[in-house]
């Protein structure tokens, strides 16, 4: 077995997506593989936008995604872990959704964009995550200064503002290379000492990951892919060249995640960073 | 073989900071990467009115660095004299010029973007042409060039015998171009990887499928992108593709000069 790009040092990705295709599923494992990654924590968007659309998926498709989603996971649950997608639009739906997810395995909670994330209609779902150790993954568009289509606006101020009023909650802060502000997200959030930045996204400014590190240090950066894994390896090699301790780079390839998601969530993943200890 | 980047620059950025976009970073991270050279423009060009003064000082800033950089000059098609840039381009041993109509409010039916094929043509200098610098979301407000589109560069094609590389294209509009000339249209048309989608949705696989490796080039967007992806997203093409060999970018400047015509 050929040794992994990445290295073979545990690797967490905690912003994955699967239910797309069967062949972007299988494609996503085996680059995983490639890559080194020892656990996806992925979630399924609804219908992917095929029955309602992707950031506002209806109740009915958000339910059938989950469950797509728990079957993968299932298949495979030391390598995959599932996040509960909920719209919190549809409250009662939304605690029936965690609920099930928490009842199916789900680690961590995941909201798209069907509702700007300071918004009241929030809590709820953020009171179930704190009583449940839950971490909370919220798409975001950095630095949103205007609405755009397909999605409701919120950017890392908005999340911070949601996260002081939850602060027992941990709250990622999804792909600072998502697109938009990243200069702004990083400053914006870093007073809130409960949201950390996955580094997903198809963004590889270079800079990015300096002012990361500069602004929210090691220990709130989360390594994450979303749907490039390409830029996710490139961002791995390019922590490398920074040179950072190893210990730090240990915190933002797994050990954050950890740290901030439910205890035994990554037992795998431990047992791979014992073996290699 | 050597590795050569296509697509990259010195200098510094109009919207943001980019941390040392100076040609001796650029030579070490080159070195590194195990890039044996790279074709050089001058970023702030991009959005000057008169390139010359940024060729000049490209060109006294790389001397230090030939041959790995090689300076790449800005052209300007609407300009006064602006055969001279070119001129000035082939006397200085420039392998490609760079031109930026998006920047400078060039549709696709100006008669200007005509000219610059012509020109480059004639010359047997390779033009790059720049899709986009930053993604579209993550835009100053007031940076409102748009990305380069598929009929500038059909345009191009079609009209002139220039031989073209685009950087930073998207797979759309790799395709949109492709299949939109014919056979021997596209055989002058080269597509940079740098901004192409490795796994899970493997865009960069399928335009190896359907496109041909010999139409893609490699190219890294330094100083605004990390020169790590390209060569991730080649390392993580599936294993039917595992050591794919792209264009050679001496190959593409070969076919440009010996396709001169005068």
């Amino acid at each position: 077995m050929t040794t992994p790009l990445a290295g073979t040092a545990p690797l967490i990705d905690v912003h994955a997506h699967f239910g797309r295709s069967f062949d972007t599923d299988r494609r996503r494992l085996e680059a995983g593989d490639r890559i080194g990654i020892s656990c996806h924590v992925a979630s399924i968007l609804g219908t992917w936008g095929t029955a309602s659309p992707t950031y506002f998926a209806s109740p009915d498709d958000v339910t059938g995604g989950n469950t797509s989603m728990y079957h993968i996971a299932d298949h495979d649950p030391g390598r995959i872990r599932a996040y509960i997608h909920v719209n919190p639009n549809y409250p009662a739906h939304a605690l029936a959704e965690l609920e099930r997810g928490i009842a199916r395995g789900g680690i961590g909670v995941k909201l798209a964009a069907a509702r700007r994330c300071d918004d009241p209609l929030l809590d709820p779902v953020c009171e179930f995550a704190a009583a449940h150790h839950l971490p909370v993954l919220h798409h975001l568009w950095q630095h949103r200064t205007r609405h755009w289509p397909g999605q409701d606006i919120s950017d890392a101020a908005d999340l911070a503002r949601l996260a002081a009023r939850h602060p027992t909650v941990s709250f990622i802060a999804a792909h600072i290379s998502g697109g938009g502000d990243w200069q702004h997200s990083l400053p914006a959030a870093a007073g809130a000492p409960n949201v950390c930045f996955d580094l997903s996204g198809s963004g590889c400014d270079r800079g990015m990951l300096d002012d990361g590190l500069q602004w929210l240090g090691p220990r709130r950066l989360l390594w994450a892919a979303d749907v490039t894994l390409c830029t996710g390896l490139a961002k791995l090699r390019a922590l490398d060249v920074i040179g950072l301790p190893p210990g730090d780079l240990a915190d933002i390839r797994w050990r954050n995640a950890v740290r901030i998601f439910p205890p035994g969530a990554f037992a795998a993943t431990a047992a791979i960073a014992r073996e290699g200890a | 073989m050597t590795l050569v980047d296509v697509h990259c620059w010195i200098g510094g950025y109009p919207w943001r900071h980019v941390p040392h976009p100076e040609p001796a970073i650029l030579r070490r991270v080159i070195e590194r990467e195990g890039i044996g050279e790279a074709w050089v423009g001058h970023l702030p060009s991009a959005w000057w009115r008169d390139p010359v003064h940024g060729n000049t000082a490209l060109a006294e800033a790389l001397t230090a660095h030939a041959p790995v950089l090689r300076a790449v000059p800005t052209v300007r098609p609407d300009w006064p004299r602006f055969a001279d840039q070119v001129d000035a381009a082939l006397r200085a041993g420039a392998p490609a010029v760079r031109a930026y109509p998006m920047q400078l409010g060039l549709g696709a039916d100006h008669p200007a973007l005509l000219e610059l094929g012509h020109r480059c043509a004639a010359a047997g200098l390779v033009l790059i042409l720049t899709t986009r610098f930053e993604d579209a979301r993550q835009r100053h407000p007031i940076d409102g060039a748009p990305d380069l589109t598929a009929a500038h560069v059909r345009a191009l094609a079609r009209g002139t015998a220039a031989h073209v590389v685009v950087a930073a294209p998207s797979r759309v509009l790799v395709e949109e171009v492709h299949w939109g000339c014919t056979p021997a249209e596209r055989e002058r048309l080269w597509w940079d990887i740098s901004w192409l989608w490795g796994p899970p949705e493997d865009e960069l696989a399928h335009l190896i499928r359907t496109v041909g490796a010999e139409r893609l080039v490699f190219g890294t967007g330094w100083p605004l992108r990390l020169t790590q992806v390209p060569r991730a997203n080649l390392d993580l093409l599936p294993p039917d593709l595992s050591g794919v060999g792209l264009a050679a970018a001496s190959e593409i400047e070969r076919r440009a000069r010996g396709a001169a015509t005068r």
